[in-house]
């Protein structure tokens, strides 16, 4: 029992790290018809930045910012140069040009801080652990984000429904067109955008680099269970990126640890051995098959495009 | 003959003439190096089929190459290695897989269909990474070449170089035969424009599922071919950014042409090898030739969309030539 409020909780926080990651791509492409491969290359810059500052300054809240602030900088530069003229290219262009940029961001990376991983820290008020129930003690840090997590889900949800911006935004989604023809400035609306997705994947980035390893190359990781979640939520769609994000969250973090007991029971000892890891890795792929057999749109088709 | 056909036939033939060439000067490593230049010419001219003709944007293609290595090391691990039953396999099990993947992905369209194909192979390397009995993570040595009772002996480079020169050969001609086929017709129609091609009354899932699972046949023995190559199989065959790779080689060449996927291959696998090895480069470009790679690639695609084989007159745009 305490080891499934455990799990549901790493699963929880394994969701909302998704999300903030699905979010930013699931805008960029439901806007501007984009497909940015370069979303993983983000979220590394944001935790090698904060990791950097937090070493060299001391203030975690100022390594933060420095992320935050730095990965947006980072995004906008990207959209401003390379990625603007690709919005009227078709898929293939942008899955090639943003695969480009990843090795780009990559080589970039280890060349200034080299292919070693960094050892990233938390400050002292962040870290230790909280007595959730008698037997259980969970870590600070990953309740932290998880509260960011939801917060954030809540800041844009908001946004989007309840501003002049979001109206824009959502605008932009169902028709680009209709949208610059009523003298609305699509290609900033565009930038800033993208420089918000950005800021995202940077705040996933540094929130993660605590918990995994920060090394050139750990974008890609969890760029491709990304594309899951907004798969499975329905592309474009912020509601469907953030159930998608809990569902495959869960899945997986459930799958990791209760797939093999179980399948214990059913079969041999050694047989769960094999199959229970290798199905475990490869259950989020077989969730998504499955919704896209019944809902080839997703769960929540966004209602532009 | 269109310029293009010319410099395609004199490319294969210039290809014909390394081995005798290589061993008179005595370069044993260009040999080597062609050959696994070749091998991906042909998952790249497989790629093609479905990339280019058929507007499919796979970014799983790599799974194939990986199924079609795992077949031959699988058999020969467990002491079989007659090559006719192993190449059999590797073709049969990589079709198979993507009649599986493609029942499902070949319904979808545009950025679900990329990702659904590289969700499938990302499957497929956690699969390989789990096979402890093979390697698992680190792979595992391949160190019996197939057999051929007696027919071809693969342990002789330049034997070994030919028959790869002639699969490529092979599979160029098959393409080039099969997309100017009234197959390959209804495949290019409904690229262009769906609509009209249901309109006058064909269903684009069959064709286009047929055409996904020859281009997965053709790159398993692509796939074999490489195990025989390399001597081991590792689960990176299959990593998704070989998928890239090879997309960006059919891309870089030409898409949608015959000879494009070859140009591409020769052309990125020569570029990376001389970033990472040319002495007249320095020790920096060397130690981080990734970054210009991926500056390169960018550039191709927002200036050159056309690639190499675009550069030679001959061949209507977007058609074969």
């Amino acid at each position: 029992m305490i080891l499934i409020l455990e799990q549901t909780l790493n699963g929880l926080q394994l969701g909302v790290m998704l999300f903030l990651m699905a979010a930013g791509l699931t805008l960029v492409f439901g806007i501007m018809n984009l497909v940015n491969l370069a979303h993983g290359a983000l979220y590394m810059v944001g935790a090698y930045l904060t990791t950097w500052c937090f070493q060299a300054s001391g203030s975690f809240v100022f390594a933060v910012l420095f992320g935050l602030v730095g990965t947006l900088a980072a995004g906008v530069f990207t959209e401003l140069v390379a990625l603007r003229t690709l919005y009227e290219r078709d898929h293939l262009d942008q899955v090639l040009a943003t695969f480009g940029l990843i090795l780009f961001f990559n080589e970039i990376i280890a060349m200034v801080f080299g292919r070693a991983a960094l050892y990233s820290s938390i400050p002292e008020y962040l870290s230790g652990h909280v007595q959730l129930t008698q037997t259980l003690r969970y870590p600070f840090y990953r309740l932290v984000i998880i509260g960011i997590g939801f917060g954030v889900a809540l800041l844009l949800w908001y946004v989007v429904s309840r501003t002049r911006i979001g109206m824009l935004i959502r605008a932009g989604a169902s028709n680009r067109t209709m949208v610059a023809a009523l003298g609305i400035n699509i290609r900033l609306l565009y930038t800033i955008v993208f420089g918000v997705g950005a800021a995202l994947a940077g705040l996933a980035g540094l929130l993660s680099g605590p918990i995994y390893a920060v090394q050139p190359g750990m974008g890609e990781l969890i760029l491709i269970q990304v594309f899951v979640v907004i798969v499975i939520g329905g592309i474009g769609s912020i509601r469907g990126a953030f159930a998608g994000a809990l569902i495959v969250g869960m899945v997986d973090t459930m799958g990791r640890a209760f797939l093999k007991p179980t399948l214990a029971t059913v079969l041999t000892p050694t047989a769960a051995e094999t199959v229970g890891p290798a199905l475990a890795s490869m259950l989020i792929y077989l969730l998504m098959a499955v919704v896209l057999a019944f809902r080839p749109e997703g769960l929540f088709p966004s209602r532009g495009a | 003959m269109s310029a293009r056909t010319s410099v395609l036939l004199a490319l294969l033939a210039l290809l014909a003439a390394v081995p005798p060439l290589a061993a008179y000067f005595n370069q044993p490593f260009y040999l080597d190096l062609l050959r696994r230049v070749m091998i991906f010419a042909i998952a790249a001219v497989s790629l093609n089929l479905i990339l280019g003709y058929g507007g499919l944007v796979s970014f799983g293609h790599a799974a194939y190459l990986g199924i079609g290595a795992y077949a031959v090391g699988i058999l020969t691990h467990h002491g079989i290695h007659n090559g006719w039953l192993q190449w059999g396999v590797a073709i049969g099990a990589s079709a198979l897989v993507a009649l599986a993947i493609g029942a499902i992905s070949v319904r979808t369209s545009g950025i679900y269909f990329i990702m659904i194909t590289l969700a499938f192979t990302q499957m497929l390397y956690y699969l390989g990474i789990s096979l402890a009995e093979y390697g698992g993570d680190d792979g595992m040595r391949v160190p019996v070449r197939s057999q051929f009772s007696g027919l071809v002996d693969l342990n002789d480079g330049a034997t070994f170089y030919y028959v790869v020169l002639g699969i490529l050969a092979a599979s160029m001609y098959l393409v080039h035969r099969l997309v100017n086929s009234r197959f390959g017709l209804v495949l290019q129609a409904a690229r262009s424009n769906e609509a009209r091609t249901r309109a006058i009354g064909y269903s684009p899932y069959p064709y286009r599922l047929v055409a996904f699972v020859i281009a997965g046949g053709l790159c398993g023995i692509a796939g074999a071919l490489l195990v025989n190559h390399t001597a081991y199989l590792t689960p990176e065959f299959m990593n998704w950014t070989r998928s890239g790779e090879l997309m960006f080689m059919v891309i870089l060449g030409g898409i949608a042409t015959t000879a494009g996927p070859l140009f591409g291959t020769t052309a990125l696998l020569l570029i990376e090898d001389l970033l990472q090895g040319w002495s007249l480069l320095p020790k920096w470009v060397h130690e981080h030739w990734q970054l210009y790679l991926g500056v390169f690639l960018v550039l191709v695609v927002l200036f050159a969309k056309r690639g190499l084989a675009g550069l030679l007159p001959g061949g209507k745009d977007g058609s074969d030539g």
